[in-house]
């Protein structure tokens, strides 16, 4: 009957082994197995893409509780790129990040509301350019599970459409272009 | 036509680098001032900048042909300074060559540390020294501390010009501008 049960129970265990426990997770910056992207409409005629190369993150994620997942991210505004030197030299000045008076920019979740089959709103504030203000990400689960090499890990990717204005970006880049929409894709390795 | 320096004055290849030069490098600090200024939609958002550029890897030119034209010919004599002004006048000289190169250096690795090269009045291209993360900041503020540097030498070079015209009565200004006096 005892080894009936510890049958059932590893037979469980192997059929829901994606339902890991609630653990906490260091996004992967390190083996760049994350990513933060922007774009911004060009004269409303294409999209300008972009990215912040130097970022760091963590985040707790229970599968069975995915309302209590937490976020928070920092971003080193300095690491803009474009791939376009003097643009990037632009987007560094005052007229846009200034990046000498605002080295930094934060992401700390306060709410995570699942909409189910995955995806999730995870709202919570945005600090850019000295300006705090709560956004909503728009947020999907992509995978988890163990890694080939000893680890876990869980993947997610959230979006969200950002007023420049908002956080005192005023240079006029025309009328198709005052918003910027946001890309985070994220791995993080549990931690041990 | 005096075409070489000789010791009584300027000859014609020097006096047209110096003023020709010096227009250029005054106006393409003020195209540099004006064009990082400039709105997105300004008709000259893109034109400003490709000028600055262009005048400035030929000003890169003209100064290495300039400092060996220098170093090729006789120095016109300086004997109606005084022994301070002289010394004043030559630091000014020769240190021209140092911060306009510095200036001018500066601002190619701004536009071409993504590896891109500086196209020149669409006649040539000076190709990138290679990408380099991250440079154009850095050669960015030294750029722009640099303009500053070099038009304050240059205003003292012509305000000392002047006084040396005017008040001294001597004859570098003129030299300068007409020439040897003995040809």
């Amino acid at each position: 009957m005892q080894l009936r049960l510890a049958s059932v129970a590893m037979l469980a265990a192997l059929a829901w082994p994606a339902a890991a426990p609630a653990a906490d997770y260091t996004i992967d910056s390190k083996g760049a197995h994350a990513s933060i992207n922007f774009r911004v409409k060009h004269l409303g005629f294409s999209w300008l893409t972009g990215r912040f190369d130097t970022f760091t993150g963590t985040f707790s994620y229970d599968a069975k509780a995915p309302e209590a997942a937490k976020v928070s991210v920092e971003i080193d505004t300095a690491s803009v790129s474009s791939n376009h030197a003097e643009r990037d030299k632009h987007l560094r000045d005052a007229d846009f990040l200034d990046v000498a008076k605002f080295p930094k920019a934060t992401f700390v979740s306060k709410k995570v509301e699942p909409a189910g089959d995955g995806k999730a709103k995870v709202t919570g504030d945005l600090t850019l350019r000295g300006v705090t203000k709560e956004i909503v990400l728009d947020a999907e689960y992509i995978g988890g599970g163990a890694d080939p090499w000893g680890g876990n890990r869980v993947g997610f990717a959230g979006t969200a459409s950002l007023p420049l204005a908002d956080f005192g970006i005023t240079f006029n880049l025309g009328p198709a272009s005052k918003e910027v929409e946001l890309t985070l894709n994220v791995e993080g390795v549990e931690n041990k | 036509m005096q075409i070489r320096d000789t010791i009584g004055g300027y000859g014609l290849a020097s006096r047209l680098m110096h003023w020709l030069m010096a227009i250029a490098i005054v106006a393409t600090f003020g195209l540099g001032l004006w064009m990082v200024g400039l709105d997105y939609y300004s008709p000259y958002y893109h034109a400003a900048p490709e000028l600055h550029k262009s005048v400035g890897i030929l000003l890169l030119i003209a100064l290495v042909v300039r400092f060996a034209w220098r170093l090729a010919n006789v120095r016109p004599d300086d004997d109606d300074l005084s022994p301070l002004e002289r010394t004043a006048a030559r630091v000014v000289h020769w240190g021209f060559y140092p911060l306009l190169l510095a200036l001018m250096v500066s601002g190619y690795l701004i536009s071409t540390a993504d590896g891109r090269p500086i196209d020149v009045f669409g006649l040539f291209e000076v190709p990138s020294p290679g990408e380099n993360k991250g440079l154009e900041d850095a050669a960015g503020a030294i750029h722009a501390w640099l303009s500053y540097v070099v038009i304050a030498v240059a205003a003292v070079h012509a305000a000392a010009a002047l006084k040396h015209h005017v008040i001294d009565r001597g004859r570098s200004l003129s030299r300068m501008w007409s020439g040897p006096r003995s040809n």
